[in-house]
Parts: C-alpha cells; sequence; structure tokens
C-alpha cells in the first residue's frame, strides 16, 4: 500500500481538518485564554492588566467560594451514590419483566431523562408550589406544615438533588440493564440447582458481576454532578443564591453578573483541576477493569 | 451489541418471576414506575387545564379539558421563533457533529498520517475536561467574532464532542481489514472507501448517535441561555422559563409551553428507543 502514502496523508488532513480548526478554536485556545484570563483583572469584555496570583489568593479566601466548593460536594454526595444505588434497584425490578410490560416500564423510568433541564424544572416547580402543588399534601404529612422548599435553604439542595435522581437516573438504568444482560442465565440455574437462595445469588453472582458497571456509572455521575448549574440555577431564580450558590453557579455569576472576568476564570480554572483530577482517577479505574 | 437493545427480551432473572413473591414484585415495579412518571402525568394533565382550573380541579382527569394554553403560547408568546431557533441550532450541531467525528474517527482508525497519535491523544484527553469550564472564555472569543445573539454563535461552542469521535474511532477498527483492501485494490480512493464501504456499513451508529447529539443539543440550557439574551434568539428550553416570568400564576399556560418544549425530544426517543438505548450504551463503551 505504498503506492498511495501520499495521497493517505493528503486524504487525513482533509477529513481532519474541520475537527482540528473546531478544536483548535473553541477548546485549546479557551483553555489556554481561561489560564491567562485568570492572572488579570479584566471584564468580561474588554483587556486588563496583569495582578500576578492575586485572583487565586482571593478565591482561597473568599467565603462565598468556600460556600460554592461545599455545596457542590454535597450536592454530589445527596445524588452519587443514592442515585446509583436506585438506579441499580430500578434495573433489577425491570430486568425481571418481559415482553411489553418491561418496554412500558422502562419507558416510564426512562422518559424523564430526555427531558430538557427547563421542563424539569417548570414541573416540579409546579408540583412542589407552596399552594397548589400536589407534593405539598406530602410534604405536610411528614413536617405537619407546607414548606417553600426553594426558599428554605436546608431545604433546597435535597430537593434538587431528590429532583436529579429522577431526572437524570434512566442513563444508569440503561447501563445497569445492559449489564445484567450479559450475565449467563446457566450461572442462575445451576445456583437454583444447588439450593441457593435468591439473596445468595444476588450476592454471589450479581453483585460481582455487575460491580464494574456500578464503577462506571458513580465515576460517571461523579464527573457530571460536579458541573452542577442548570437546576440550582433555576431553582433559586429570582431569590437569594449566596446560601445555595455552586461552583458553576459562582463562575457564572462573577462573570456575567458582576463583569469580573479575570476572577470569574480563577473559579473556572479550580472547577477544571477539580474535575480533571476526577477524570483521571476514573480513566485509571477503568484501564484496571480494562485490563482485567 | 446485543446489551444495547432493551425491550422485548427478558434476561436470566426473568424465569424466576412466576411465584407469589414474584408477582408482589412486579406488582411493586408497576406501583414504582406509576410513581416515576406521575409527574410527568401531571404536567400533562394540567397543561389541558384553563389558568383558572389548574388551582380549583386537582382531579387526575381534567374537569373540562382545553386546549387553551397551548393556543395561548402559540399565538401570544414567541414560542414558534424559539420553535425555529431550536430547530436550526440543534439540526446544525448534529449534522456538523456527525460529519466531523466519522470523518476523523475514519481517518485516526484507518489512516496512517503524522501527529495521528497526537491527535487521538488529545481527542481522548479532552473527554476529561470540563467545557463547562470554559463557558466565560466560550463568550468572549464568540463577542470578538460579533456572533453573540446568532445561530452560529449558539451551534459552534456545541460542537465540542470528543465521545462521538471514540465511539467512530473504536467502531471503524472494529471492522474488518480486508473491506478497506478490497477497495483499494479496485481502485477506489480512501475518500470513496470512506463514503462508500465504511459508513454505510454503520448507519446504525450514525443514526444512534445523530439522535442522541439531537436530543442533547435541543436539551442544552446553560450556553444558548448566555448567548442568546435577545429573547427572539432564545431556543424553546430556555424560552419556557421566559414564559414562567412573563405569565406570573398561569400553570396552564406554563406546562402547555414545557409539553410542546419536550415533543420533539419525546417523539424522537419514543420513535426511536433501540437507538437512544444503543447510543448510550456505546458512549459509555459497553459493548454488549
Amino acid at each position: 500500500m505504498l503506492r498511495n502514502r501520499r495521497s493517505d496523508i493528503l486524504v487525513a488532513y482533509l477529513l481532519t481538518a474541520p475537527f482540528i480548526a473546531v478544536y483548535a478554536w473553541l477548546f485549546l485556545w479557551p483553555t489556554i485564554q481561561m489560564v491567562m484570563l485568570s492572572f488579570t483583572d479584566a471584564p468580561l469584555i474588554g483587556a486588563g492588566k496583569s495582578v500576578g496570583l492575586s485572583n487565586y489568593t482571593r478565591m482561597f479566601a473568599d467565603p462565598v467560594f468556600h460556600k460554592a466548593v461545599w455545596n457542590t460536594a454535597y450536592f454530589v454526595a445527596l445524588t452519587v451514590i443514592p442515585g446509583t444505588a436506585i438506579a441499580l434497584l430500578i434495573a433489577l425490578m425491570v430486568a425481571r419483566l418481559s415482553g411489553w410490560l418491561q418496554s412500558l416500564v422502562l419507558a416510564a423510568f426512562f422518559l424523564p431523562y430526555i427531558l430538557p433541564v427547563t421542563v424539569v424544572y417548570v414541573i416540579w416547580d409546579w408540583l412542589t408550589n407552596v399552594q397548589f402543588g400536589m407534593m405539598q399534601g406530602l410534604i405536610e404529612w411528614v413536617t405537619g406544615r407546607p414548606v417553600n422548599i426553594w426558599r428554605t435553604v436546608p431545604w433546597f439542595m435535597p430537593g434538587v438533588a431528590i429532583i436529579t435522581i429522577w431526572w437524570t437516573n434512566g442513563f444508569s438504568i440503561l447501563l445497569f440493564l445492559a449489564g445484567l444482560r450479559n450475565i449467563p442465565r446457566d450461572l442462575y440455574e445451576a445456583a437454583a440447582l444447588d439450593g441457593a437462595t435468591r439473596w445468595q445469588m444476588f450476592c454471589r453472582i450479581t453483585w460481582p458481576l455487575i460491580w464494574p458497571i456500578t464503577v462506571l456509572c458513580l465515576t460517571i455521575q461523579l464527573i457530571l454532578q460536579l458541573k452542577i448549574f442548570d437546576q440550582v440555577y433555576l431553582f433559586a431564580m429570582g431569590g437569594r443564591t449566596q446560601a445555595t450558590m455552586v461552583l458553576v453557579q459562582y463562575i457564572f455569576e462573577q462573570a456575567f453578573q458582576k463583569n469580573a472576568g479575570g476572577y470569574a476564570a480563577t473559579i473556572a480554572v479550580a472547577l477544571f483541576v477539580i474535575v480533571v483530577a476526577f477524570s483521571i482517577l476514573q480513566f485509571q479505574i477503568l484501564r484496571i477493569r480494562g485490563q482485567r | 451489541m446485543t446489551g444495547a437493545t432493551t425491550d422485548g427480551q427478558s434476561t436470566s432473572l426473568g424465569y424466576m418471576r412466576r411465584t407469589p413473591g414474584g408477582v408482589l414484585l412486579t406488582l411493586l415495579t408497576l406501583i414504582a414506575a406509576a410513581t416515576w412518571f406521575f409527574p410527568i402525568y401531571w404536567a400533562v394533565m394540567t397543561s389541558l387545564r384553563s389558568d383558572s382550573d389548574t388551582v380549583t380541579d386537582f382531579g387526575l382527569i381534567p374537569a373540562n379539558p382545553t386546549l387553551e394554553g397551548y393556543i395561548f403560547d402559540i399565538v401570544h408568546s414567541e414560542l414558534p421563533i424559539w420553535y425555529l431557533n431550536s430547530t436550526i441550532t440543534s439540526v446544525g450541531v448534529t449534522v456538523a457533529v456527525v460529519f466531523m467525528s466519522a470523518c476523523t474517527g475514519f481517518a485516526i482508525s484507518q489512516l496512517r498520517f503524522p501527529g495521528r497519535m497526537l491527535l487521538w491523544w488529545t481527542i481522548l484527553a479532552s473527554f476529561m475536561v470540563p467545557v463547562t469550564a470554559l463557558i466565560v472564555n466560550h463568550f468572549i472569543i464568540m463577542a470578538n467574532v460579533k456572533l453573540l445573539n446568532t445561530h452560529l454563535g449558539i451551534i459552534l461552542p456545541m460542537l465540542i464532542s470528543p465521545v462521538t469521535v471514540i465511539v467512530y474511532k473504536q467502531f471503524f477498527d472494529g471492522l474488518p481489514k480486508e473491506f478497506r483492501e478490497a477497495a483499494v485494490m479496485d481502485g477506489a480512493t480512501e475518500l470513496q472507501v470512506f463514503l462508500r464501504v465504511f459508513l454505510p456499513m454503520n448507519w446504525g451508529v450514525t443514526t444512534a448517535l445523530a439522535i442522541i447529539t439531537f436530543i442533547g443539543s435541543w436539551n442544552a440550557f446553560l450556553w444558548p441561555f448566555l448567548v442568546s439574551q435577545d429573547e427572539k434568539m432564545m431556543t424553546v428550553t430556555v424560552g419556557i422559563t421566559a414564559v414562567q416570568d412573563a405569565f406570573g400564576v398561569a400553570f396552564g399556560r406554563v406546562l402547555a409551553g414545557a409539553v410542546l418544549a419536550s415533543l420533539p425530544v419525546a417523539l424522537a426517543y419514543l420513535l426511536f428507543q433501540r437507538r437512544v438505548t444503543q447510543a448510550i450504551a456505546l458512549s459509555a463503551g459497553i459493548k454488549g
């Protein structure tokens, strides 16, 4: 195949050119620009002067930044492990069914996943409306009085977490179902012949074989939820945001509401470093899994 | 790719079903599914009520069903324009992402050229990078080239999608080398090999990726929200919260807007259920 090696190279560059152009312009360049911007006091649009590391010293001492990191971590804790556990439970329930019943039940669990976040917000804002929401009956039954969830700080994050689990769980459910399907049926038949109970089958067969998928779901969810913004922003809209601030929201606020491009870029660098660190961790886990 | 199909086949656990405990479990599953689905059901029912009925009629089925919320949204809000904006941007993103990813995936998988590994590692590395962190600089770049409040300005930063390239590359890697060699023997150029042999062999993957890219860009919120400050440039996903602000307490109209906003993605899912499932399994790296 040596004869057309030259034309091979030409075709390769032709095919990759659009992709490389977009990547260089809208991925590599903004990444470099973000770091550069974080050393300046620039507004959102326009030049600023270099201020060295002062944005970083400011950030590490900034109580709102601390709050945002804490809230983001809190949100991750509320969603990642509980969400994955619920997804596994649902997948186990759906996997038992077959035929049209399975399709129907799966669709009911999966449909929220494909909704736009604003639709999710509108639906739940209505359900939890303090005067007319259907959910207030349930809330009143627990607390004895209706609660304005989105204006009550201790309720806010758990509320957003529950809605997020409802919204995004379809993804993990599908992955778990794919994993459950790959478990050979004869394993269960053999175990049944040996008189194993259901619980033993779950512990000795299902759980070990589904564990890699569990790790995959956990890491995907972790990285996704670190970038939480949409739901928190929408539910806090029109109220005070400081107490429920998350990282991306703080970038947004500094850049687009306080016109502090330089400081916003500094927080963006922090988010960038956090997510990349967790992604490398994920990559390592997946690699170890791949080697086995 | 058997793991990617979800409906219509029972799994290894299926044979345990017909016991009293099994029937009870099935019943519990149905109740759980109904509960999970209830918010969507309730949203659709509310959208079929007049605004005054939404706060007085709490029956499971509307006493006086009406389409007035829908009609109001279509006639008195910018919804039709938002729909157009969403369609233009989502189709734009989908076509561009699928096209660029297929070309790049093919080149990296099948052709040998200087810089190939560098490109591949850049793509793998970018998979880890949160594009969300780049919003400030995307905004600055789009402002500099005067693309704020334009369709192109909404589309461009959404084209960063390393996963689709990775899926294509892996798919092309899996195809037998003989296909390419035979075609080259017959005098086909690499470009012809790509367009006539490799792409047609994976229409399934292409459709799956296209559908999920479309759903993703239709649903995108943060970037379109930042870049479209003019109400006439908003996408549906961004716009329906504007409806809510403008209407005050008018749940019928607001939820009618929500139903209309989700209609294209809901239909895409219901019509191409298998493809959506396949795309999700592919992008998570599970090959079934």
